[in-house]
C-alpha cells in the first residue's frame, strides 16, 4: 500500500468511524429515553455496615448489571467498539501514510486523543455502570473529531525537522493518554456536579438524573481518572523539558505551550490538594478539576492559535 | 461529598480566625501555621497559575526578544503597562518570584514537621482495635472452625502476605465473649506517606536547580555563514543572555567551523515547501590545538562539547556579491547574510560598502530563492534555490559607519544617502546567477556570483539541569505511591466461639469505600481458605 493509499483509506475510515459514533450516540441517547429506569448502580455498594455477616454481600458485578441493560444500550455499546475500532485503523493508517507516528499536528492530535478517550471509556465500562455518562463522551468525541475533519483537516506529510525526534513518540503519546484521562476526568466532574446540585434540590428522580451513577461513584471515578493523569501529565512536562534542551538548548523557556502546560499541572495539583483539604472536598474540589481541564483545552486549542510559540508548527 | 467519611487523621488543625492581639512571637507562630496550612498553600497555587497567565500573552524578552519587541509596536498602549508590571520578564519579577517562594517556604514548612511525624510513625505499632469493630467504616464477621489460635495464626499470615505491617496486640477494650483477649492490628501503605514527602522534597530540588541554572547558565548566539567559522567567547557572539554569576572565562575555549550547511525543503506534496532536512558538517577543536573533530549538527541532535550544547538556529541564504569601482578594482567580495522575511525564504539583506575618495555606495537587496516577477512585483514561490534572484537598489552618500554608532549590518541608514536612480526612476535590477548590472551614474558594477547559506548556531550551557532531571524523576517516583496506594488499617478479632471480626478503616478519605470493603472480602476470604 502506497503512503496515498493509507492517507486516503485513513480519512475514509475516520469518517466512518464518525457515522458508527453517530449511532451509538443515538443508541445512547435511546437508551437514555427509552431504556429501563432505575438500577443499583455499583456505586452503591458502599458501607456494607454492621452486622454483614458473610463475604458474599457484594454489589453485583458490571457484566450482571449488563443483563439488565436495554437492547438500546446494547446497540449503543456494540458500535462505540466498532466506532473506536475503525477510527484507531485510521489513525494507524494516518502514520502509516505519513510515514511516522501520527502526532505531528492538531488534527493528528484530535484523532489520536479521541482514540484514546474512547478507549479509556470502554475500559472504565467494563468497571463501573457508565450509562448516562457514555452519551455524553460520545457526544464530545464525535465533537472532538468532527472539528479535526473539517477545521484542523491537513494532509499526511512529513515532519518537519524540527519534531524528527525520538521525543515526540514519548512526549506527545504522554500528553495525549493524560488529557484522554482528563476529559474522562471532566465528563465524570461535570455530572458529578449535575447529581450534587439535584440530590441537594431533591430533584434526583428525573428520568436523566435519576440514572446518573450516585455521587459516590462519579467522585470516585473522576479522582481515579485524574490521578492516573496526573503522573502520566507530569511525565509529558518532564518529556517535554528533556526534548527541548535536545532541540531548543534549554529545558525550560516559558514558551506558551510549556507555561499552559504548567498551569494547567499546577491547577490539576491543587485539585489533588483540594480533595485532601477539609472544607474543599466535593464541590469545590470538582469546581477546581473543571478549570484544570479548561486550561488543559486552552493548552490545546488556544495556544496554538492565539499566541506565537515555539509550539507553532505543523499546522494550526 | 462521601456517604462514608472516615476521620481524617492527615489533616492539620484547622487555622484560628484571625489574630487577636498577640506578641511578636506569637504572631509569627500565627503567620507561620497560616503559611504552612493547605488552604494557603491551595491560594499560592492558584496564585502561581494565574501569575503564570500573561508571561504567555506578552512574549517574553528572553525567550523571544524579536517577538517580544514585534508585540510591544504592535501594542503600544498595553506595551507601557506590560513595561511597567515587567510583564516582558514576567517569571523574573519580584512579584512571580515571591509567589514560588512563598510557596516553596510553605512547602518546606508543611513537609519538614511531617517527615517527622512520618519517622515515628514508622516506628509506632499500629494501635490496638477500638472496642466495637462495627462502628468502622468496612466491617465483617465471619463464623470459622478450627480454633480461635488457627484462625489467629491464620489472618496474620494473610494480611502479612498483603503486605500489611502486622502485630499481635492486647485486646483490652473488646467485650470478653466477642475476643480471646489477643488481637491483629495491621497497618499499610507507609509508602504513600514517604512518596508524598519524596514528592514534595524533589519539587524544591527541581526550583533549586532551575534557580542555580538561571545564576551560572549562558546563551549566546552566533550567526555562521557556511564556510566560516567562529570562537567561542562572549565577543564573538550577536547576542548573550546570562545568568548573574556567569563568568566569560567559563566559556568551553572550543573553535568552530561551518564546513558546509545543508537547507533542504519538500519538492513536492501537501507540506511543499517546508523544510525537510538542515544539516550542517561542522570541524571543531575542543580547545586551541587540539585534534580537530567532524561533527553533523542537526536540528534535535545538536552538538555537545564539554558540557556546553551548539544547536542550529534558524538558518538563511548568503547571496554571494561582488562589487567593482568604475575602474573595475573589485570594492567589496563576500557572501552576505540575507535575513528571511516569510515562508517562503524571501529575504532582505544589504551591502555596505565605505569608500575614502569617492561617496560611500550602500545597497538594499532582496533575494528570492525561486523567483518570479508576478503581478506584486517580485517574489519568491518556493524556498529552495530553484531560480535564484537578487533584486539591487542602491544608494550613495555616507553610510555613516565612521560615526562611532552601532549600525546594523541588516539595516541600511539612508538618512545622508541619495537613492540611484536611472531615467528619473529608483534604479532597481534583478540579477540572476552570474549576472552583472553597472550602476548608474558611474558607480560601479555589481555582479551576483553565487549564494551560499548561514545558519544562527546557539551555544548554551543550562547549569543544574542534571540536578533538575533527577528531582523531576524523583518526584515522579513520588508521586505514584501517592497516588496509588492507600494507607489502611485493619484489625483482626477473634472470639472464643471462633466467630472472625475484621475491620477496616483508610487513613486518608479515598472516597471510595467500596475499594476498603473488596479488601476486607478477599482478606476473609483467604483466611477460610487459609484454614481449609
Amino acid at each position: 500500500m502506497n503512503a496515498d493509499t493509507a492517507a486516503y483509506l485513513s480519512n475514509v475510515l475516520v469518517d466512518a468511524a464518525m457515522i458508527v459514533w453517530a449511532v451509538a450516540l443515538a443508541a445512547f441517547a435511546a437508551d437514555l429515553a427509552f431504556g429501563s429506569p432505575v438500577r443499583a448502580s455499583v456505586g452503591q455498594r458502599v458501607a456494607v455496615g454492621a452486622g454483614a455477616p458473610t463475604a458474599d454481600q457484594q454489589a453485583p458485578p458490571a457484566s450482571e448489571n449488563a443483563a439488565t441493560t436495554s437492547r438500546w444500550w446494547g446497540i449503543g455499546h456494540g458500535t462505540l467498539v466498532l466506532g473506536t475500532v475503525v477510527l484507531g485503523s485510521g489513525v494507524v493508517l494516518r502514520g502509516i501514510a505519513a510515514g511516522r507516528v501520527p502526532w505531528g499536528n492538531m488534527y493528528e492530535f484530535a484523532i489520536t486523543g479521541s482514540f484514546l478517550v474512547a478507549v479509556a471509556l470502554l475500559v472504565l465500562m467494563r468497571r463501573y455502570d457508565l450509562r448516562t455518562f457514555a452519551v455524553w463522551v460520545t457526544g464530545l468525541l464525535l465533537l472532538t473529531v468532527g472539528l479535526a475533519v473539517t477545521v484542523l483537516y491537513i494532509p499526511a506529510a512529513p515532519l518537519v525537522p524540527a519534531l524528527r525526534s525520538p521525543w515526540l513518540v514519548i512526549h506527545v503519546a504522554a500528553a495525549t493518554l493524560a488529557a484522554a484521562f482528563f476529559t474522562i476526568g471532566m465528563v465524570a466532574t461535570s455530572l458529578y456536579l449535575v447529581r450534587d446540585v439535584a440530590d441537594k434540590r431533591g430533584v434526583s428522580q428525573g428520568r436523566f438524573v435519576s440514572r446518573l451513577p450516585d455521587t459516590a461513584t462519579l467522585d470516585r471515578i473522576s479522582y481515579r481518572v485524574i490521578a492516573f493523569g496526573f503522573p502520566i501529565w507530569t511525565f509529558a512536562v518532564v518529556a517535554g523539558a528533556i526534548w527541548a534542551e535536545y532541540a531548543w538548548g534549554r529545558y525550560w523557556g516559558w514558551d506558551p505551550k510549556e507555561t499552559w502546560s504548567l498551569i494547567t499541572w499546577i491547577v490539576y495539583a491543587a485539585y489533588l490538594h483540594a480533595r485532601t483539604t477539609a472544607g474543599w472536598r466535593g464541590r469545590r474540589a470538582a469546581i477546581i478539576s473543571l478549570v484544570a481541564y479548561s486550561t488543559l483545552i486552552f493548552n490545546f486549542f488556544g495556544v496554538n492559535i492565539a499566541f506565537v510559540g515555539l509550539h507553532s508548527y505543523g499546522g494550526v | 461529598m462521601t456517604t462514608v467519611a472516615p476521620p481524617d487523621t492527615e489533616q492539620e488543625p484547622p487555622p484560628p480566625g484571625g489574630p487577636p492581639s498577640m506578641s511578636p512571637v506569637e504572631l509569627g507562630r500565627w503567620f507561620w501555621r497560616q503559611l504552612t496550612s493547605m488552604r494557603v498553600a491551595l491560594f499560592l497555587l492558584f496564585l502561581l497559575a494565574v501569575a503564570a497567565v500573561p508571561g504567555s500573552i506578552v512574549p517574553q524578552r528572553e525567550a523571544n526578544p524579536l517577538a517580544s519587541s514585534d508585540w510591544a509596536e504592535r501594542n503600544p498602549d498595553l506595551a507601557v503597562w506590560a513595561e511597567r508590571l515587567g510583564l516582558f520578564d514576567l517569571y523574573s519579577t519580584p512579584y512571580f518570584s515571591a509567589i514560588y517562594l512563598l510557596l516553596m517556604i510553605s512547602l518546606v514548612g508543611c513537609i519538614i514537621p511531617r517527615i517527622g511525624v512520618h519517622a515515628r510513625a514508622l516506628r509506632t505499632r499500629p494501635p490496638a482495635p477500638p472496642s466495637r469493630l462495627s462502628r468502622m467504616p468496612a466491617h465483617r464477621e465471619l463464623a470459622l472452625t478450627g480454633g480461635p489460635e488457627a484462625v489467629l495464626d491464620a489472618a496474620e499470615q494473610v494480611l502479612r502476605s498483603r503486605r500489611f505491617r502486622v502485630e499481635r496486640v492486647e485486646d483490652a477494650r473488646a467485650p470478653a465473649e466477642q475476643s480471646i483477649g489477643t488481637a491483629l492490628a495491621a497497618e499499610r501503605g507507609y509508602l504513600k506517606e514517604t512518596g508524598n514527602l519524596l514528592f514534595h522534597l524533589a519539587l524544591v530540588v527541581v526550583l533549586v536547580s532551575v534557580a542555580v541554572g538561571s545564576l551560572f547558565g549562558y546563551r549566546g548566539t552566533v550567526l555562521v555563514v557556511e564556510g566560516d567559522g567562529f570562537a567561542n567567547s562572549p565577543i564573538q557572539y550577536d547576542g548573550l543572555t546570562a545568568g548573574a554569576r556567569f563568568d566569560a572565562g567559563d566559556l568551553p575555549p572550543f573553535a568552530l567551523t561551518v564546513d558546509d550547511f545543508v537547507i533542504e525543503f519538500e519538492p513536492d506534496g501537501p507540506a511543499m515547501g517546508s523544510p525537510s532536512n538542515f544539516e550542517a558538517s561542522v570541524t571543531f577543536e575542543e580547545y586551541p590545538g587540539a585534534t580537530p573533530e567532524q561533527r553533523v549538527i542537526r536540528v534535535n541532535n545538536p552538538l555537545g562539547i564539554d558540557g556546553t550544547l551548539v544547536h542550529l538556529l534558524n538558518p538563511g541564504y548568503a547571496p554571494q556579491i561582488t562589487v567593482r569601482d568604475a575602474q573595475g578594482a573589485v570594492t567589496f567580495s563576500q557572501p552576505v547574510p540575507f535575513l528571511p522575511q516569510d515562508q517562503t525564504f524571501t529575504s532582505t539583506g544589504v551591502v555596505k560598502v565605505p569608500q575614502a575618495d569617492e561617496p560611500d555606495l550602500g545597497l538594499q537587496g532582496l533575494f528570492l530563492p525561486t523567483g518570479i516577477i508576478g503581478a506584486q512585483g517580485p517574489e519568491s514561490i518556493f524556498p529552495g534555490l530553484e531560480n535564484p534572484v537578487l533584486v539591487l537598489t542602491g544608494y550613495t552618500g555616507d553610510l555613516g559607519l565612521d560615526d562611532g554608532v552601532t549600525q546594523s549590518v541588516y539595516r541600511l541608514d539612508t538618512t545622508d544617502m541619495t537613492q540611484l536612480t536611472e531615467g528619473g526612476e529608483p534604479f532597481r535590477s534583478a540579477l540572476n546567477f552570474g549576472d552583472s548590472v553597472e550602476l548608474p551614474d558611474g558607480a560601479g558594477t555589481v555582479t551576483f556570483d553565487g549564494v551560499s547559506t548561514w545558519v544562527n548556531l546557539q551555544v548554551s550551557r543550562n547549569a543544574g539541569k542534571e540536578l533538575a532531571l533527577l528531582g523531576a524523576a524523583l518526584a515522579i517516583a513520588g508521586l505514584l505511591p501517592t497516588l496509588f496506594i492507600r494507607r489502611r488499617r485493619v484489625w483482626v478479632r477473634v472470639s472464643p466461639a471462633t466467630v472472625l471480626a475484621i475491620a477496616g478503616l483508610d487513613r486518608v478519605a479515598s472516597g471510595d469505600a467500596g475499594e476498603l470493603d473488596d479488601e476486607l472480602a478477599a482478606v476473609a476470604a483467604a483466611i477460610e481458605e487459609e484454614l481449609s
